[in-house]
């Protein structure tokens, strides 16, 4: 949090973010008499924040202590907590992640590894292009924008999960199922990401730039990179981080695209050993899950101020 | 600085051009429409260099995202329109086709089965169902926790906001295989504790599994929208606040007042998003399948069109399956123009 703040301080909505944060914090002895919450609503509005509270971080608190536990340990010691002391803890702990490269046969850091490369490798592509095409219709006049700009907006209400076995059958078709570029090509389009582009571009490139550099004689695509992307780098951060974690957490396309296992992602490694019958070492699958999301949650917590940025964009249009 | 309108006439060298167009555009606003259409006219005809330039340029900057945008989201559709009126049949004889799988063209046979077909609708029915009580609980508990978390009652506003939203970093997939062991009778400390004040619960039994999967979504993306309605809500100018004070408005007033109002936008968005969203339903039932034999492999339309597709379920193959998604999708775009539509009504009055 601070972390994002102090090294983009000189950012706008940071500031204007951190205002507001402040503003929250001491607000409670800025309020008037009128509107200053009787004890009694102040009470009930803890309670369910912190019930809220308790309810989305339950889960992730209990995954962390599952993945210390044996089979056995499992059903049979407390679910609340760990099952052995503390310094046998990291014992625990390498007994787990022994099992869980034993159920991947050695493939889990591979699962990870490709899941990070599809995504940054679609992430990557699809920021910049969709940076392009938003500058270009926020910039620039030709003919046929509008429709354009109407059929890609519509396709954000496209059940989008539909395209995946049209797209499968195509894939097949030209021999590119079970490959890389399977999972890679389709996540590397983003209505979303192209709304974001436009929306920043429109707000955040002044045309007066645009028209000195012309006027300078510097070439449209040396203004775009020298110029256009630095002024769009923070929305090209948040555009990355939503493509990012979409390709992530994507499930159904590389379930169908792919069928070699060194080809998975870590999404659909670890359904593989769920929908095993005979698997039974839940723990360790635990374990595989918090390693799996762990460069997400990463990203989370280190650019914050990105996701708030996009979500608010998103907030705007309605 | 708004965009340039496409009509706008244009001169030479850009930068001069868009000041020569400012300035028509005020003379015209001075002449009234007609003068408009006019002088549009005459500087269409000789539509300058620069324009073409520009018009070369926009679509260049276009070109990738445009090409990638036809080849994932465009012409799948269309293959799949194509697609749907055929069948694979095998050539020459015996139970198993002997020979070599062809493409026959069967017409609308593959839409009249799927619309006959009783597993489709039945599952459509389900996926009805959890939209019906999964959208409305998710928006309105993050409706409720971001106009609380924004109602000056609590300090470490940050804190919340971070807890609610971790959950969206969990892939679907991975939330759900989560969920299915705390659901695990032998496993979870909730079916545990449940039990132990008296509260026996199965959820894995056929009238609560809907509702076990009703849960995994909802812990997923509630926390994505309440944050979406907490931009919405923080954008609000403080201004108003003080002035609805002044006013001797009190929280209540001011949270139905003003706060209601300003996200509301937002909220029909959300909506809107989240029943496209659910009618694709596949992560959940397909990772229960996997703890709970009773969910079939046409549980909803998507986990059927899957299937259909790998060919666990007869008739297989690309042309039934695209039919499904197709089906599918035309009821998704009907349900959301009836929402659309019954929204605006409601607006009205």
């Amino acid at each position: 949090m601070s972390f994002a703040h102090t090294t983009h301080e000189n950012s706008a909505s940071a500031r204007a973010q951190k205002k507001a944060d402040r503003r929250r914090e001491r607000s409670e002895n800025d309020l008037p008499r009128s509107m200053k919450p009787r004890p009694v609503t102040k009470t009930i509005t803890i309670i369910i924040l912190v019930f809220a509270l308790i309810y989305f971080l339950f889960p992730i608190y209990w995954a962390i202590i599952a993945s210390t536990k044996t089979p056995a340990q499992l059903t049979s010691s407390n679910g609340l907590w760990f099952a052995v002391p503390f310094n046998k803890l990291g014992d625990a702990i390498a007994a787990n992640y022994s099992v869980l490269l034993g159920w991947t046969r050695g493939n889990f850091w591979r699962w990870v590894g490709n899941s990070f490369l599809y995504s940054t490798v679609s992430a990557v592509i699809g920021t910049i292009v969709s940076v392009m095409a938003g500058y270009a219709t926020a910039k620039f006049r030709f003919r046929g924008k509008g429709i354009t700009i109407g059929i890609i907006m519509g396709a954000m209400l496209m059940p989008a999960a539909l395209l995946t076995i049209p797209q499968y059958a195509i894939f097949n078709a030209l021999h590119l199922d079970n490959s890389m570029l399977a999972v890679i090509i389709p996540c590397c389009v983003s209505p979303f990401g192209f709304f974001l582009g436009r929306v920043y571009a429109q707000s955040s490139v002044p045309n007066e730039l645009l028209e000195a550099a012309r006027i300078d004689g510097a070439s449209e695509s040396r203004i775009f990179f020298t110029i256009v992307l630095r002024l769009l780098a923070p929305a090209m951060v948040t555009i990355f981080l939503f493509m990012f974690v979409a390709t992530w957490n994507n499930f159904l396309l590389p379930l169908m695209m792919l069928s070699s296992e060194n080809l998975y992602p870590v999404t659909l490694g670890l359904y593989g050993m769920v929908s095993l019958a005979v698997f039974n070492d839940r723990g360790a699958l635990m374990m595989g899950a918090l390693l799996g999301v762990l460069p997400v949650i990463i990203l989370f917590l280190t650019l914050q101020r990105f996701w708030r940025a996009g979500l608010a964009a998103g907030s705007v249009k309605g | 600085m708004s965009t340039i309108t496409s009509t706008k006439p244009k001169s030479a060298g850009a930068g001069a051009s868009r000041k020569a167009a400012r300035a028509v555009k005020g003379a015209n606003s001075a002449d009234g429409k007609d003068g408009m259409s006019v002088k549009q006219n005459k500087t269409k005809q000789k539509m300058s260099a620069a324009a073409k330039r520009e018009e070369r340029t926009g679509w260049m900057f276009m070109l990738p995202f445009v090409l990638l945008f036809l080849l994932v989201f465009i012409f799948p559709i269309f293959y799949a329109i194509y697609s749907s009126f055929f069948q694979q049949v095998a050539t020459g004889g015996g139970a198993y086709g002997g020979g070599e799988l062809v493409n026959k063209f069967v017409g609308f046979e593959n839409f009249k089965y799927v619309i006959t077909s009783h597993d489709f609708w039945a599952g459509m029915g389900r996926v009805m169902l959890y939209t019906v009580i999964q959208v409305p609980l998710m928006i309105i508990s993050a409706l409720v926790l971001a106009m609380l978390l924004d109602s000056f009652i609590v300090k470490h506003v940050s804190g919340f906001r971070l807890g609610y939203f971790l959950p969206y970093a969990i892939p679907g997939v991975i939330a759900a295989i989560i969920w299915v062991y705390l659901y695990n009778g032998q496993i979870s400390p909730i079916v545990k504790g449940l039990a132990a004040i008296g509260i026996n619960v199965d959820f894995f039994a056929s009238n609560m599994v809907l509702a076990s999967m009703i849960n995994i979504t909802t812990w997923t993306f509630t926390g994505y929208n309440m944050l979406i309605f907490l931009s919405a809500l923080q954008a609000i100018p403080h201004e108003l606040y003080e002035a609805a004070r002044i006013d001797g408005a009190n929280g209540w007033q001011i949270a139905t007042k003003i706060k209601l109002p300003n996200v509301r936008g937002a909220a029909l968005l959300a909506m809107l998003l989240s029943i496209v969203g659910t009618i694709q339903l596949f992560n959940e039932p397909q990772v229960m399948q996997t703890a709970d034999p009773g969910i079939s492999r046409s549980y909803t339309p998507m986990m059927m069109a899957f299937n259909t597709s790998r060919g666990f379920l007869t008739p297989k193959g690309d042309g039934p399956s695209n039919a499904i998604a197709i089906v599918m999708a035309i009821i998704a775009g009907l349900l959301a123009m009836i929402y659309a539509f019954v929204e605006r009504k409601v607006n009205e009055q």
